[in-house]
């Protein structure tokens, strides 16, 4: 066991999965570099550890600024015997692959009638609270779940990126992956080995018995905070990590439900047609029975991220707004 | 030049294959009107030099991607009718099993990797095939066909820069047929097609009389082998015409093409040209000819039936190779 952050933990991931599979390229904006911390052991290219170095650069490539054509030619490769992964770097620049990431990569499969498979991975950076204005920071993965075909996911710690990456690599499927960059300094003790985290698989966080809280992504560390002052006032709270959007393990959020009869769901993406809705949709339909009051979501607002640091942060979800759900639920 | 000229046998064998996409889709469009195929087809009549030409330069384990004019890129690349024809009428025995349809076909048996519905989508697909083929030294090259609508598409020129920078054995393959849809080509598109090739330090080449099938076949062959050489990709621009309508059925009330323009297109018919150069040369009688196209004329035939005879299929193929796992119904609850 190591204690790593959740980036070296990603790029952890990418040099075992590299190692593993001569079939796995890196290709992406300045990933010869390593600019983003995900390609190397540091952010120098002489030291040991570079990727470059180790893989040469057949398999790690820096691309031009051409989205559409990055994430079409590693759909493409992917077709024809490459596993490729694709640093896109800021996910608000997945919008510039939208016809390649919806109309390729999620229906060929299927509209080819299954005469081929598309093993590729989409990493995007989810800059947000940073002060990096609207078109540097973005939430995107609820558009994506409502695209059949994809794959997302969206670990929200350290041990789970790793070995969910490592899964996402191996997964036949177009596989999208959200990293929340307000994630990427925490650190976990994560198994040195490699392991590979099942997808569908609902990570129980914390468990307890009068609120169920689902947290995705940068918002679990919040849902955490909030459980734990939640206990100093003799409310047990449970937190549960979904970890993968699609697929989704609903089951262990209802099972959990079943168990609390309340529910709170905290995501850092928009209100509407967010992961939390979807969560909230499926509960209601399967354990409306068992919830003793109603649900409530703490996400962020319907809202374009603003830039000062004096406004950014009101639209995200804090640790306190999830204390105030986790109230309201409980007093109901 | 390494390039040799394509044997007897091969130009008797690319002759096959323009009739083959001539008498398929003029049968598919009698079926549209017929109502045996549902929605409509966009076909390759009077382009099939270019297709063909362009197809039997290549060679087996080579891929290639293509869009909407989509029927002539299989066939031409010798895909077996039968699974075409049905995925058009969307029967079991398509060769997407009933879920591409026309406008969607591809036919990994013979590396084509997939049309595209969307204009010039299918582009750096073909651009990802170059890149495998040398990542995995495999030596093989990948041909993306798109019209000269496509050629306005901005992900062209990201592939072409793409492929380019990494030598990529990659032909960039225009379609030029002179409309995207109804709109003539030089209003919408500055300079030439081919020019644009330099601008990515590539070869561009223009075949002029895209309906001489030996003019394609060589402009082609050369790009294919210098992709093959490992000295990167080629942008080819093939002049061509389209004798019917955009797409099936479809009737435009403004008379977009000009009458003169079209004679002179109409006159130089691929198929009865190169009919007339294998008698020249010597290398088929008109009876050879004559029993080649009653043999295509069987096939057409006989694929037409095989498609129409089949069952539709079964209705949980509809929830099938979304994922290359099964998808169940307790994906939902």
């Amino acid at each position: 066991m190591s204690i790593m952050t959740y980036i070296a933990a990603i790029g952890a991931a990418q040099r075992e999965a590299m190692v593993a599979d001569k079939r796995v390229i890196i290709i992406g904006e300045d990933v010869e570099s390593n600019v983003y911390g995900t390609t190397g052991e540091s952010k120098q290219r002489a030291e040991s550890g570079d990727f470059v170095h180790q893989f040469g650069h057949a398999r790690v490539r820096n691309t031009p600024i051409s989205e559409e054509a990055m994430v079409g030619a590693a759909i493409g490769a992917a077709m024809t015997g490459l596993r490729p992964i694709v640093d896109l770097s800021y996910s608000s620049f997945m919008y510039m692959a939208m016809d390649q990431l919806v109309n390729q990569a999620a229906k060929n499969r299927y509209m080819f009638g299954g005469q081929s498979s598309i093993p590729v991975v989409f990493r995007s950076a989810m800059f947000y609270g940073l002060n990096t204005g609207a078109h540097h920071s973005d939430r995107p993965y609820p558009m994506f779940m409502t695209v059949p075909g994809l794959k997302v996911i969206a670990p929200g710690s350290a041990s789970d990126a790793k070995g969910l990456l490592r899964t996402a690599v191996d997964c036949d499927d177009p596989v999208l992956i959200f990293e929340a960059v307000p994630l990427w300094g925490q650190k976990e003790e994560v198994q040195d080995d490699e392991y590979w985290i099942p997808f569908g698989q609902a990570r129980i966080r914390r468990e307890g018995t009068d609120v169920t809280v689902v947290a995705i992504s940068g918002a679990v560390p919040l849902a955490m905070k909030a459980a734990e002052q939640m206990e100093a006032k003799g409310i047990s709270v449970e937190v549960i990590d979904p970890r993968t959007l699609v697929p989704l393990d609903i089951k262990s959020i209802i099972a959990s439900v079943r168990r609390t009869g309340r529910l709170v769901i905290t995501e850092p993406a928009a209100r509407t047609c967010g992961a939390a809705a979807e969560i909230s949709a499926l509960v209601c339909e399967a354990a409306f029975d068992a919830l003793k009051a109603p649900i409530k979501r703490v996400t962020a607002l319907d809202m374009q991220v603003p830039f000062s640091p004096a406004l950014e942060p009101q639209i995200y979800p804090t640790t306190e707004r999830i204390v105030a759900a986790i109230q309201a639920v409980c007093a109901a | 030049m390494t390039v040799t000229g394509p044997s007897p046998e091969t130009m008797l064998e690319m002759q096959r294959r323009m009739l083959r996409i001539r008498v398929f889709d003029e049968r598919a469009s009698k079926m549209v009107k017929r109502g045996q195929i549902p929605g409509t087809v966009h076909t390759s009549i009077g382009q099939e030099a270019q297709v063909v030409g362009a197809c039997m330069a290549l060679r087996k384990g080579d891929h290639i991607t293509g869009n909407h004019r989509s029927h002539g890129h299989p066939i031409g690349m010798d895909s077996p009718l039968g699974p075409l024809m049905a995925e058009l009428v969307g029967k079991a025995t398509g060769v997407c099993k009933g879920k591409g349809g026309s406008l969607h076909l591809a036919d990994a048996s013979v590396g084509s990797l997939g049309e595209s519905g969307v204009t010039g989508s299918s582009i750096p697909i073909a651009v990802g095939a170059g890149l495998s083929a040398m990542v995995l030294g495999e030596n093989r090259v990948a041909m993306c066909f798109f019209g000269d609508g496509a050629a306005n598409q901005g992900v062209l020129y990201e592939s072409m820069n793409l492929a380019s920078t990494w030598k990529l054995p990659v032909i960039f393959l225009c379609e030029n047929n002179h409309y995207a849809l109804s709109t003539p080509s030089h209003t919408v598109t500055a300079g030439r097609i081919v020019d644009r090739a330099s601008g990515f330090g590539m070869p561009g080449v223009r075949v002029e009389n895209g309906q001489n099938i030996m003019d394609v076949y060589t402009a082609v062959a050369e790009a294919v082998d210098r992709a093959r050489r490992g000295e990167g990709p080629t942008l080819v621009e093939v002049m061509t015409y389209r004798f019917r309508e955009h797409s099936e059925g479809l009737r435009i009330n403004v008379d977009y093409r000009d009458a003169a323009e079209k004679a002179i297109w109409l006159a130089r018919d691929p198929v009865v040209m190169f009919r007339d150069v294998l008698i020249a040369q010597g290398h088929a009688t008109a009876a050879t000819m004559d029993q080649m196209e009653a043999d295509v004329a069987q096939e057409v035939e006989d694929c037409a039936n095989f498609a129409l005879q089949s069952p539709d299929p079964a209705p949980g193929v509809a929830f099938e190779d979304l994922y290359t796992e099964p998808y169940t119904l307790e994906n939902v609850l």
